[in-house]
């Protein structure tokens, strides 16, 4: 596998290819990162995940491998020595299959309910919602980190990249409701572990600027904020 | 003759009848001739061991393997594989393992969710869903045309996965009084359904068909009538 053509199709924005950017520099991977223009998706985007034409896809011996979650899996086959992804051990590997479905069906759903809410009492509902997944997962953190540093252990592994690339967008949700959602006295766990996330030499290179990541989700809401009203605005006889 | 004990640990299936998420678990311990002890559990009065067992989404299947519990169908089935990897469900190879689970994902987002709402609902949304279901089985087509089985010779994971296509499906066309697969559109589906199915281990697997579709019958209904239902339409169906 050694030498092999390697590139990522993905956006700077996106937390599922911030999963992939993670795990190659786990293990140590040279790769050619190709900024999509969503807008304008590139034929070799549209050519390698006709089904869903998303990113983040990953391009290896030509073959693309698409859906985050797979990706990071085929990874950790490709490239079998250490350090390694997943756990070696069957159930290990399932509690951290387990673990990643809660988080990406069902709390950056939660995540992602917090901008579509409208109205103080729905977005106080779906912020609520959000913070009790949190609680949810720091119990999580404690059985599966079993006093480490990482939902992995010593070192970052499948789950901790699977929640960590969503700390940015986390950050964001928080500046732009002007609330408390990782909370150190509710989750001290997570706070904790969030910190340490940010700074791996896995991550911390290729993890968006949190305020650049503010700046950029203000712009993109505004812009749907007044497509809206002007959907919603009376005719201009 | 495979282990029926991996270091003298019992092995439990907690189920409901007619779950095709329950029955994943069941082909692959028969595929792999593991033995355990069925648990049937009543969802609409479920148990306090249920709740235990799966405090954060209460649902069946759950897999007791000694005193590890392992949930949802899709994380169970590949345990199962790790820990008896004789008969192997999913492929050796990483990218086939990665295709795999792709079109798995791709099955349980786009169409599993989109069929169920075709089941439950009537008129206009319901001929949206079947639209929207017989685009997504249309992709599908493309992977298993040449193919016995998605496995290839043998049932694999992507089978197991997809295996409520087979015989769940058609069940629910009868139900909802719609088609969505046409032996004619989908020629190569339909041949897989047939191919898997006739598989003794499946064929002597599956729920009694009459009290499936009553069963069903009485569920869309009480779904169709719930008021979560409109929510389920708004975020997954296409307008």
């Amino acid at each position: 596998m050694a030498g092999s053509e390697v590139k990522v199709l993905g956006t700077w924005a996106s937390p599922f290819a911030l999963r992939v950017h993670i795990a190659l520099g786990i293990k140590s991977v040279k790769y050619e990162w190709v900024e999509e223009n969503l807008e304008a998706k590139s034929q070799l985007l549209l050519e390698s995940n006709p089904i869903n034409k998303q990113v983040p896809v990953l391009i290896h011996h030509h073959k693309p491998i698409c859906e985050s979650l797979a990706i990071l899996q085929y990874i950790d086959e490709a490239w079998p020595s250490a350090p390694s992804i997943l756990p070696s051990d069957p159930y290990h590997r399932a509690v951290a299959r387990f673990w990643a479905a809660y988080i990406d069906h069902k709390w950056f759903t939660w995540l992602k309910g917090v901008a579509s809410a409208e109205g103080a009492e729905a977005k106080k509902a779906a912020l609520d919602q959000v913070r009790e997944g949190l609680v949810v997962v720091e119990e999580a953190f404690g059985k599966c980190s079993k006093g480490k540093d990482f939902f992995s252990g010593d070192r970052i592994g499948y789950l901790d990249i699977v929640l960590g690339c969503f700390l940015g967008w986390l950050y964001v949700a928080e500046k732009r409701n002007d609330v408390k959602l990782l909370d150190e006295e509710k989750m001290p766990g997570l706070a904790a572990w969030a910190i340490k996330f940010c700074l791996d030499g896995a991550v911390k290179n290729v993890m968006p600027d949190k305020d650049e990541l503010l700046d950029y989700a203000n712009m993109v809401f505004q812009a749907m904020a007044m497509a809206k009203a002007k959907l919603n605005a009376p005719p201009n006889y | 003759m495979p282990p029926r004990w991996v270091s003298g640990r019992d092995i439990k299936l907690l189920g409901f009848w007619v779950s095709p998420f329950v029955y994943r678990v069941i082909w692959a311990l028969k595929l792999k001739g593991i033995d355990y002890e069925y648990i049937e559990e009543d969802i609409f009065n479920k148990s306090p061991l249920l709740l235990q067992l799966n405090p954060i989404h209460k649902k069946v299947p759950v897999l007791i393997h000694g005193d590890r519990v392992i949930c949802e169908s899709y994380v169970i089935v590949q345990y199962i594989d790790e820990t008896w990897p004789h008969c192997p469900l999913l492929p050796q190879h990483p990218y086939e393992r990665a295709m795999a689970r792709f079109w798995a994902y791709f099955a349980e987002t786009k169409l599993l969710i989109i069929i169920a709402i075709a089941l439950c609902a009537r008129g206009e949304v319901q001929e949206r869903a079947v639209k929207q279901a017989m685009e997504a089985v249309e992709k599908i087509e493309g992977v298993v045309k040449g193919e016995k089985l998605f496995g290839g010779e043998s049932i694999g994971y992507l089978d197991i996965c997809l295996g409520w296509i087979s015989y769940w499906l058609p069940g629910w066309e009868e139900v909802g009084g719609m088609q969505i697969i046409d032996p004619i559109k989908f020629p190569a589906t339909s041949s897989w359904m047939n191919t898997f199915l006739h598989h003794p281990v499946i064929g002597d697997n599956l729920p009694a068909r009459d009290a499936m579709i009553e069963y069903f019958q009485k569920r869309s209904k009480d779904i169709s009538e719930s008021d979560w239902f409109e929510g389920i339409i708004r975020l997954h169906l296409q307008p």
